[in-house]
C-alpha cells in the first residue's frame, strides 16, 4: 500500500521507495531524514480542507510533513 | 603571550536544541556576522573553561548531512571540512544530538565523527525525550560512537559544566582517527539505528503531547482557523500594546525639543537639532514598541515550534501559486523585515522557489511600514469599534497587510509561470516537538533586533534626516517672500520636478518630497513630512502639534489612501534591494524587483485614488 493511501494511525513498515520516481534532491532529504525499507512508519495527519494534502507521518521519533505526490512513490505494509 | 582560543563548533540536526546550548554556553555575549561571499549568519561567542581561559564557539546552521541539499547545509560543510577561506577550521566540534530523535540524528553525527576531528557529543534535551517515555544510556552511546558522550538540557543549563570539562580533556588529547567513512548512506543509517537501540533502555510510546497538539492544530479545518486567529491577533496586539511605550517615547522627544528650546537662542543650529535630528529621528524611533512585539510573536512561533506546522497548513494554498509551505517561514519573517525573510531562503532546496520567494518578499508588509501606515491611519481613519472589541483602525491595518499577501500571491503566479518557468514545488519537512520558548533565548534575540533597529535610526535614518532638513533649509526663502521655506528650497524645487510624475495618483508636493528620501529606508517617509512639517510651522504652537493632525487638515482622504496603497507595493529600501543582491549574485533580479515593485505601487496608488475619488472622498 502507498504511504499516500495508508489509514491515519496505524503502524506499517516500508517495504520499497521508488526512488527513480522522485527528484533528485526530494529523494536525497528523504534519505536524510531517514526514510529506507524496513523502517516503521505510521501516517498521523492529512492536510488541510478538501484537499487532504501534505501528509504528516511518523518516522522513528520524529514527524516529518511531505506531499501525497511523494509520498506515492513510498510502499508500505500494515504491521499485524 | 596571548594564546588565541580554540575554535569549537557546534553542530548538529535542525531542531536539536544546537542554539539554546549555545544561548546557555555563551551568554548574552554574541557576535552575528557574515561567512564571507555567503549571507549565512555566523554567530559567535565566547564560554569559559573553568580556569577561566576562553573558548570561541560558533553555532553552524543545522544540518542533515554533509552532502548538502541548501545553502544552509553547504555552509556547515564547508566550516567542518575547513573549505572556507580567511576562516580557521574548527580545533574541535560539539555535536548536538536529540536525545528524543537519536534513531534519526545518528546517522549525521556518525558522518561527522567520521571527520576525525576532535568530538564531543551532547545529548541534548534528555528531559524531553524522558518525558516522552524514553530513557537512554549515555556511556553505551559513547563506548558505541567511540567519542565522549555528555548529557545536557540546554534550556535549563544543566550538564553544561561537564561538557566544557569534557570539551578541554578532549582538546588536549585529541583521539586517534580510527573511523574509516561508512560507504553509503543506507549503511550509514542501519548503523545509526543499531546504536540507537543498543542506548535505549526504555521506550514507551513517543511523543504524546506533540501528537495531542497536532491533532489540534493541524486539524484539517479547526488547524486553518486557528493561524488565522494568531496572525489576526498578532496584528491588533501590535496596535493595541504598543499605544503607552509610544506615547512614554513621545513624551521624551518633546521634552528633549522643549528643553533646548528653552536653552538654545533662535537659529540654525537650534533648528538643526530640533527640527533635524530630534523630529526626524524620533518620529521612527517611537515605533520600537511596535516593531519589537512583531517580532516577539515571530520569535515565539518559531521557538514553540508552531511555525512548520503554520507551513503545513499553508502548504496547499501556496501550491496554487507554485510556491509551498518552505517559503512560508521566510514569508511570515518578512513581515519584520524583509531582510532575515530573504535570508531564511537559504533554506528553501528548490531555487526556483527559492528565487520567486526572494521577489515577493519585500511585498510582506515589513515593520518599516507601520510607522507610514500608523501615521496615515491615525490621521484620517476614526478610532471607532466596528464591534467585538475590533478597531477600525486595526481593521484597515490588517487590510494592508491582506493587500500585501494578495499582491503577493499574484506576483509569485506570474513570477512562477512566466519567470522562473518552474514547473513543480515541493515539500518536505521536519516537524520539531512543541516546546515552551525559553525567556531568555526571547530576550537576547529581541534585544539583538532592537539594537539593530536603534543601530539604523541613528545611522541610515539619522543621515536621511539630516540631509533633507539640510536640502529643505538651504537655500533661505528671502524675508516677506509669499514662498514658503518648503517651495523655496533645494528639495523643494526637485519635488517640483517630480510632482507632474506622482499628480495623477494623487500625490501632493509633501508626498513627491518625501517619497525620495524614503529609497533609504521606508520609515524616513515619517521623518520626512515630520521634517517638512516641523520646517514649514510658521509658529511654535503649530509646531508642537503632532504630525497626524497636520496631514489631516492637509491632505484629502483619497490622497491619503492613495499613499498607502502605494506603500503597499513600493520597493523603498536600500537594504532589501543590496541583500537581494547578494543572495541572487547580481543585478539582474533586483532590478527586475525594482521595477516590477515600482509599476505595482503606481497602479495600485492611480487606482486607489481615482477610485476613492469616484466615491467623493
Amino acid at each position: 500500500m502507498q504511504l499516500d493511501h495508508l489509514p491515519l494511525n496505524q503502524i506499517a513498515v516500508i517495504r520499497a521507495i521508488d526512488w527513480e520516481s522522485l527528484p533528485d534532491q526530494e529523494g536525497h532529504r528523504l534519505r536524510s531524514l531517514g526514510f529506507e525499507p524496513g523502517v516503521t512508519i505510521e501516517a498521523l495527519h492529512k492536510g488541510i480542507l478538501m484537499w487532504r494534502d501534505p501528509l504528516a507521518v511518523r518516522i522513528g521519533r520524529m514527524t516529518v510533513a511531505l506531499r501525497t505526490k511523494v509520498a506515492a512513490a513510498i510502499d508500505c505494509e500494515l504491521s499485524a | 603571550m596571548t594564546q588565541t582560543p580554540p575554535l569549537v563548533a557546534l553542530v548538529g540536526n535542525p531542531n536539536a536544541g544546537k542554539s539554546a546550548l549555545f544561548n546557555a554556553l555563551t551568554g548574552a555575549r554574541q557576535k552575528i556576522a557574515n561567512y564571507p561571499g555567503v549571507t549565512v549568519e555566523r554567530k559567535s561567542g565566547r564560554a569559559p573553561f573553568a580556569d577561566g581561559r576562553p573558548v570561541e564557539m560558533i553555532d553552524l546552521p543545522g544540518a542533515y548531512s554533509l552532502d548538502p541539499d541548501s545553502l544552509d547545509e553547504a555552509v556547515t560543510r564547508d566550516v567542518v571540512l575547513g573549505n572556507i577561506s580567511g576562516h580557521r577550521r574548527p580545533d574541535a566540534l560539539v555535536i548536538v544530538l536529540d536525545a528524543g530523535n537519536l534513531d534519526n540524528h545518528l546517522r549525521f553525527a556518525l558522518e561527522l565523527i567520521a571527520q576525525g576531528l576532535p568530538t564531543v557529543v551532547a545529548l541534548n534535551m534528555v528531559d524531553l525525550a524522558e518525558r516522552d517515555g524514553l530513557r537512554l544510556d549515555a556511556q553505551v552511546l559513547a563506548r558505541a560512537l567511540g567519542v565522549p558522550v555528555i548529557e545536557t538540557v540546554a534550556v535549563r543549563r544543566r550538564g553544561l559544566e561537564p561538557l566544557m570539562a569534557q570539551l578541554e580533556q578532549t582538546l588536549k588529547a585529541p583521539r586517534p582517527v580510527t573511523e574509516p567513512v561508512a560507504a553509503s548512506f543506507g549503511a550509514q543509517n542501519q548503523r545509526a539505528r543499531d546504536i540507537a537501540r543498543a542506548a535505549i533502555i526504555s521506550e514507551t510510546a513517543s511523543r504524546q503531547w506533540t501528537r495531542r497538539l497536532d491533532a489540534i492544530l493541524l486539524h484539517p479545518v479547526g488547524g486553518v482557523v486557528i493561524l488565522l486567529s494568531l496572525l489576526f491577533l498578532m496584528f491588533q496586539a501590535v496596535y493595541g500594546w504598543s499605544e503607552a511605550p509610544i506615547s512614554w517615547i513621545e513624551g521624551g522627544f518633546s521634552w528633549l525639543s522643549e528643553g533646548i528650546k528653552t536653552v538654545m537662542p533662535d537659529g540654525l543650529l537650534r533648528s538643526f537639532l530640533t527640527d533635524g535630528v530630534i523630529a526626524g529621528v524620533g518620529s521612527v524611533v517611537v515605533f520600537l514598541p511596535q516593531i519589537l512585539i512583531l517580532f516577539l510573536f515571530i520569535l515565539l512561533l518559531e521557538a514553540s515550534g508552531y511555525m512548520t506546522r503554520a507551513a503545513f497548513v499553508m502548504d496547499r494554498m501556496m501550491a496554487a501559486v507554485g510556491l509551498s509551505g518552505h517559503s512560508f517561514i521566510p514569508l511570515l519573517s518578512s513581515f519584520a523585515c524583509a531582510i532575515p525573510g530573504i535570508m531564511a531562503t537559504r533554506t528553501i532546496m528548490d531555487q526556483k522557489e527559492r528565487l520567486a520567494t526572494i521577489l515577493i518578499a519585500p511585498l510582506m508588509t515589513c515593520s518599516a511600514r507601520l510607522p507610514v501606515y500608523t501615521v496615515i491611519i491615525g490621521a484620517f481613519i476614526p478610532a471607532s469599534s466596528v464591534g467585538l472589541g475590533i478597531g477600525l483602525q486595526g481593521l484597515v491595518l490588517f487590510g494592508l497587510y491582506i493587500a500585501g499577501i494578495l499582491g503577493a500571491m499574484l506576483a509569485a503566479a506570474v513570477i512562477q509561470r512566466f519567470v522562473t518557468q518552474s514547473r513543480t514545488s515541493s515539500f518536505l519537512i521536519e516537524m520539531p516537538r512543541y516546546q515552551w520558548p525559553r525567556p531568555g533565548d526571547i530576550a537576547i534575540n529581541l534585544w539583538q533586533r532592537a539594537w539593530v533597529f536603534l543601530r539604523r535610526a541613528g545611522t541610515i535614518i539619522f543621515a536621511a534626516t539630516v540631509i533633507l532638513w539640510a536640502l529643505l533649509s538651504f537655500p533661505k526663502a528671502p524675508d516677506g517672500s509669499n514662498v514658503s521655506q518648503v517651495e523655496y528650497s533645494v528639495a523643494g524645487r526637485i519635488a517640483d520636478g517630480l510632482e507632474p510624475i506622482v499628480r495623477p495618483i494623487g500625490f501632493n508636493h509633501d508626498i513627491a518630497l518625501a517619497i525620495i528620501p524614503a529609497m533609504a529606508a521606508r520609515e524616513v517617509a515619517v521623518s520626512a513630512l515630520a521634517t517638512v512639517y516641523a520646517i514649514d510651522a510658521a509658529d511654535e504652537d503649530a509646531a508642537a502639534t503632532s504630525l497626524g493632525p497636520k496631514l489631516a487638515a492637509d491632505w484629502s482622504l483619497a490622497t491619503a489612501l492613495a499613499f498607502l496603497a502605494w506603500f503597499v507595493f513600493a520597493p523603498q529600501c536600500i537594504s532589501t534591494i543590496a541583500v537581494t543582491r547578494r543572495e541572487t549574485n547580481g543585478w539582474k533580479w533586483p532590478i527586475f524587483m525594482v521595477s516590477y515593485l515600482f509599476a505595482l505601487a503606481y497602479a495600485a496608488a492611480g487606482i486607489t485614488y481615482w477610485t476613492a475619488r469616484s466615491f467623493g472622498l
